[in-house]
């Protein structure tokens, strides 16, 4: 179903909105009617009452044909709608998960600041109790959806002599909550069509009941919402990359040089049984850790191990599909170029690579 | 309203993805994915639409075919029908339209009361359209057929039926059957939510014994069909030159033919 919306919906205008950096609002309200902003959520709180496999693949087909689009799933789904599921109160689910699970609302995530990216713990941005409310500022960046998101779940320093684990809260922000405003929006490298901006936070008004878990707890929740976040991403750097294998396998079927097929050359076969395989093991690596989530084992290390891999995977093979492509492949009337800019974030964010080789090696040697 | 809608719909081979054999000159089937037929997904999303401006709408969608056919039917419940039955048995195989729709009317009799019964007009791979009207016949009910537009009014139907050069508009009460074309709308994807309700329904199988029907009735031995030739039909011949004094009266009579081919 979702390869069938993707080639209908989304592929014919993935090179346009990249282009003109528009965000596709109306995707996005497509992909609401029919659950694939909801996929690994129950019913009950308006979900599809699918599981994180369900999702994985949503993503990845999502990005097959527009790596833009499946980030806006992705960030949406993992990002705001499961730490709400994760943390969220009773009432707190049904005001905010059942909406974003629905589609109606659309979500984001708050936690890199300018100074604050891998060292997640450095945390400038204040929440202070004010009795009846809490009031938040500082600033926020590169937050996927920010331009568009009606909540966001943000990270904010609560007791700084706590530290990273103790001190530091998350929240529920709606996008007309006074004192809070959406900043410049990033011009980026690719995923042109997605929405990346600064949140900034002046004597923002939120009140008691949007704080999200336990006080002291934020931190702990932006880790295990990125431990499931990179699912998605892994799904988005596997669907680029079979995006732009499956492109280029077709291109060399068609292109014909020194009068054969360049699909008959075992220098350039060769080049494909590489980018296959790395798929399809990026592939298995995303399942293992969707499977896990799905069976409530444990599966942090196992969804860095796919991310890491599977973003490496999506470079590899988008860099291998632009040469396969020669100097078509260099323009813009091919998608490879696309996909080969879109690529290369796969491994920078919801933690860099190097980061995922952090949470890996802690995994294998304890903590 | 309450209305109870009942769909005829069939698996068939997809053939955007069907090869032919060059020797032979026939279709390679194996390994070709099945899909639901596209004119049966326009009928599908008619009763759906009915069902979104009226909640107690009833659907049930109604096959006859192989025990594959189920995974069509859940495609079909997945994008919103509330019930699907499936007529099977080998006893059925190999049916030709009179017998197919012999079959499907029993199966609609053991259904039970309906408002309207919608079908594709024809299927992709037989190309006989003729299965909804037989089926209309045999329960005696009014049919319109090639319907291009449907409105419901206080229990009261109105839809444009396409001709080869024109359109009839027809009132029609109900129950009766209507064929639909792919004009009629722009069919609905699956919803994922509803994949997952759809898997968990039970499919009725209703084989010959169930339907209650003579077996002189059903089956390739009943068939009064038979294929003696298969042929590749001869191209349609040159086409039609428009004259014209200016070119601006050329054009006018170009649009003139292009819309009663409904080409625009």
């Amino acid at each position: 179903m979702v390869r069938k919306f993707a080639v209908n919906e989304v592929e014919p205008i993935a090179a346009d909105i990249d282009k003109e950096h528009r965000f596709p609002t109306e995707n996005v309200e497509k992909m609401a009617r029919y659950g694939l902003l909801g996929v690994p959520f129950p019913k009950e709180y308006g979900g599809a009452g699918g599981d994180n496999m369900a999702y994985a693949i949503t993503v990845e087909e999502l990005s097959r044909v527009c790596a833009s689009t499946g980030v806006i799933c992705s960030a949406h789904t993992s990002l705001c709608g499961w730490p709400l599921f994760a943390y969220g109160t009773e009432e707190q689910k049904k005001k905010y998960l059942t909406p974003i699970a629905k589609g109606e609302k659309l979500g984001a995530f708050g936690l890199t600041e300018p100074n604050a990216g891998t060292d997640a713990g450095g945390q400038q941005t204040r929440a202070i109790d004010r009795g009846d409310h809490w009031e938040l500022n500082g600033a926020k960046v590169f937050i996927t959806n920010g331009g568009f998101a009606d909540t966001f779940i943000v990270v904010a320093m609560t007791d700084k002599s706590k530290g990273t684990r103790g001190g530091i809260s998350a929240f529920i922000i709606e996008k007309d909550f006074p004192g809070f405003s959406v900043g410049k929006t990033e011009d980026k490298m690719g995923i042109c069509a997605s929405s990346t901006t600064e949140l900034i936070f002046q004597n923002c008004i939120v009140p008691k009941e949007n704080l999200l878990g336990q006080i002291g707890e934020g931190f702990k929740i932006a880790m295990a919402t990125l431990d499931g976040g990179r699912i998605g991403i892994a799904s988005q750097a596997l669907g680029i990359a079979q995006g732009a294998f499956d492109v280029t396998v077709e291109y060399m079927k068609a292109r014909k040089q020194f009068g054969k097929s360049i699909a008959a050359f075992q220098g350039l076969q060769f080049e494909i049984a590489d980018m296959k395989t790395r798929i399809e093991a990026s592939r298995l690596l995303i399942y293992q850790a969707a499977d896990r989530k799905d069976k409530h084992l444990k599966y942090g290390p196992y969804s860095a191990m796919a991310k890491l891999y599977a973003a490496e995977t999506a470079m590899y093979v988008t860099t291998k599909a632009v040469q396969l492509h020669g100097g078509y492949g260099y323009t813009k009337d091919y998608p490879v170029e696309r996909m080969m800019r879109d690529a290369k974030i796969t491994e920078i964010y919801e933690g860099t690579s190097e980061v995922q080789k952090i949470v890996i090696a802690a995994d294998v040697f304890g903590r | 309203m309450a209305l109870k809608i009942i769909v005829c719909a069939k698996q068939v081979p997809d053939t955007n993805e069907v090869k032919i054999d060059p020797i032979k000159n026939t279709l390679i089937r194996d390994g070709v994915p099945s899909i639901l037929n596209h004119d049966d997904a326009n009928a599908l999303e008619e009763a759906l639409r009915i069902k979104d401006m009226y909640n107690d709408t009833h659907i049930t969608v109604l096959t006859m075919g192989p025990p594959q056919a189920k995974d069509m039917l859940i495609e079909c419940l997945a994008m919103g029908a509330d019930e699907a039955v499936l007529a099977s048995d080998r006893a059925l195989g190999g049916s030709d339209t009179w017998a197919t729709s012999n079959a499907l009317a029993a199966a609609i009799r053991k259904i039970g009361a309906f408002d309207i019964i919608f079908a594709g007009r024809q299927a992709i791979d037989g190309d006989t359209a003729q299965v909804g009207p037989q089926i209309a016949e045999k329960l005696d009910i009014p049919q319109v057929t090639y319907v291009t537009e449907f409105e419901i009014v206080d229990r009261e139907i109105i839809v444009k039926r396409a001709l080869e050069d024109g359109y009839e508009k027809i009132k029609i009460g109900m129950p009766c059957m209507l064929t639909a074309i792919k004009e009629l709308n722009e069919p609905r994807y699956m919803y994922i939510g509803g994949i997952y309700e759809a898997t968990k329904k039970e499919i009725p199988v209703w084989g010959a014994a169930a339907l209650g029907v003579d077996l002189t009735e059903v089956g390739l031995e009943s068939s009064p069909t038979n294929v003696f030739r298969s042929f590749s039909p001869a191209g349609k011949g040159k086409g039609i030159m428009l004259e014209g004094d200016c070119d601006k009266d050329v054009a006018k009579a170009l649009l003139i033919r292009l819309k009663e081919k409904h080409a625009i």
